[in-house]
């Protein structure tokens, strides 16, 4: 049996779907109590109880708004470009979906444990911009427009800081690897000698996901709902799966980078008996709780003072971080590569 | 000294963190929310809600037909016709109310010198149809029926005010 799952063509297929469905059935889930979480946090902060009627405590709800959702019409616009129309949803919630094959839930355990997974995963971050672009474009309507322009300045704007903070944890551990990165944190996570780089790359996630206070391209108080006016039905659910499975990606990317991804708080005994996975599920919802409790602490930026923050304060901040942490690894000798052992 | 105090206070976030803060301190307070179908807010005894024809204790109806509930509806919802009854006492033939029209403004009550026509507590009377709201004097007289208790407390209670 084993012979055949590993040594064979067939047996590598079936293996990688098999894979594949380990980590997707479990993030659609995750996205449905991401929905129903977020709801209930919002309601208690505003000091309302959030969804309580379908099922215990409200766990079905988001099923429940899930059949409700599938059962309405796909309306398609008379002046839309169907093709595109159709295309730009599909494109979102894939994107959102293939990110996941480089993240790794344990010592090794990645879909492809890839040697420049940090970049695939920037890459694919960056391509999600598309899907809003061809949304917005696509619609044929002047708030759908309106939205996808905001998303692809907003987007393109923040990847740059996000892509300079990488480049400075690159600097320190010396691979693009994910794996590697998390055991470059066996001792400290980067979290605390780079709390500002950590910062700056948690706010800059809440641009890149469209989340408040950075939600412009959907900001319902002027744009109605931005890029997706004009979706509904099954298409509208893509969005709304992709914008929400990018929530967590992001989340899982933050933890990888700075909270030690699946490495428990401290390698002492209580706390390495717990599994990895369940580690790197606690800190992804802990930054998932932080997303929300954000969305419900700040009111929206106004467009240039969003435009402000990312060029003119946090590009500033991540690349003057970044010839710090060279010039402290350069006088100190830690660089990667300086040494015949490396670091990481 | 000033503009150091600033730049250190918006560099390391204070005010941001002051805001999370505070949500959440308000994450844990007791909900403001009541569980609405199964749990019900107070009414004070003067709510106006859906309206009602009294009868008297002893089955007769109190309405005499003297239209002043229609003279005072501000939005004309209320129409009445009226005929002396074989008795030989002035009686309703008709009493419409167009729940659509209605303002909920509580003049009729007011207006009526016997008590007949009053708004009650009842605010669930929402319908499927336009037609179902068009109230003809037997379901008005089928509510003051079914709300009797209920309405002559309410009178009670808000008579020294009145």
């Amino acid at each position: 049996m084993t012979q055949f799952l590993f040594h064979s063509l067939a047996g590598l297929l079936i293996l990688t779907v098999l894979e594949c469905l380990a980590i997707l059935v479990p993030l659609l889930m995750a996205v449905a109590y991401l929905v129903y979480g977020e709801r209930k946090v919002l309601g208690a902060i505003q000091l309302r109880k959030g969804p309580n009627t379908v099922g215990p405590f409200g766990l079905f709800q988001t099923f429940a708004d899930a059949i409700k959702m599938l059962t309405k019409e796909t309306v398609i616009p008379s002046g839309a470009n169907r093709a595109l129309y159709l295309f730009a949803p599909f494109l979102t919630f894939v994107l959102a979906m293939i990110a996941w094959a480089v993240i790794p839930t344990n010592n090794g355990w990645a879909i492809a444990d890839i040697n420049v997974g940090v970049l695939y995963l920037f890459a694919v971050s960056s391509l999600g911009v598309y899907g809003i672009l061809i949304a917005g474009w696509a619609s044929n309507s002047k708030y759908a427009f309106m939205g996808g322009l905001r998303s692809a300045a907003q987007m393109v704007s923040y990847e740059v800081s996000l892509g300079l903070v990488i480049v400075s944890i690159l600097l320190v551990v010396g691979s693009l690897n994910l794996n590697d990165i998390i055991l470059a944190q066996r001792h400290v996570w980067f979290a605390l000698p780079m709390l500002p780089m950590f910062v700056i790359f948690f706010i800059s996630t809440l641009a890149e996901t469209n989340r408040a206070p950075f939600d412009l391209p959907e900001g319902e108080s002027e744009l109605v709902a931005g890029f997706f006016v004009e979706y509904s039905s099954l298409a509208f659910g893509l969005f709304f799966l992709g914008e929400y499975m990018n929530m967590i990606l992001m989340s899982a990317m933050t933890s990888i980078l700075f909270l030690g991804g699946w490495l428990p708080p401290v390698g002492i005994a209580p706390f390495t008996w717990v599994p990895g996975p369940i580690w790197l599920i606690l800190k992804i919802v802990f930054l998932l709780f932080m997303f929300i409790w954000v969305r419900a602490t700040f009111p929206r930026y106004r467009y240039d003072q969003l435009m402000r923050l990312g060029w003119k304060v946090f590009l500033p901040c991540s690349l003057a971080w970044m010839v710090l942490t060279a010039c402290f690894l350069m006088a100190t000798g830690l660089l990667p590569g300086m040494q015949t052992h490396g670091v990481g | 000294m000033a503009f150091l105090d600033r730049t250190a206070r918006s560099f390391l976030l204070t005010e941001l963190i002051g805001g999370l803060g505070v949500t959440l301190r308000y994450m844990f307070k007791p909900k403001a929310t009541i569980n609405y179908p199964y749990e019900k807010g107070h009414l004070s005894p003067r709510f106006r809600g859906e309206h009602a024809l009294r009868r008297y204790p002893n089955g007769e109806e109190r309405c005499i037909a003297c239209k002043l509930c229609e003279a005072v509806c501000p939005a004309e919802a209320i129409t009445i016709e009226a005929e002396p009854r074989d008795d030989g006492s002035r009686r309703t033939t008709r009493y419409d109310i167009d729940m659509t029209k209605c303002i909920y403004c509580g003049l009729c009550e007011e207006a009526c010198p016997v008590d007949a026509i009053v708004e009650g507590p009842n605010y669930e009377f929402a319908t499927e149809t336009r037609e179902e709201l068009m109230y003809d004097k037997d379901k008005l007289l089928a509510n003051g029926d079914r709300w009797e208790s209920v309405l002559a407390r309410r009178l009670e209670l808000d008579a020294p005010y009145r």
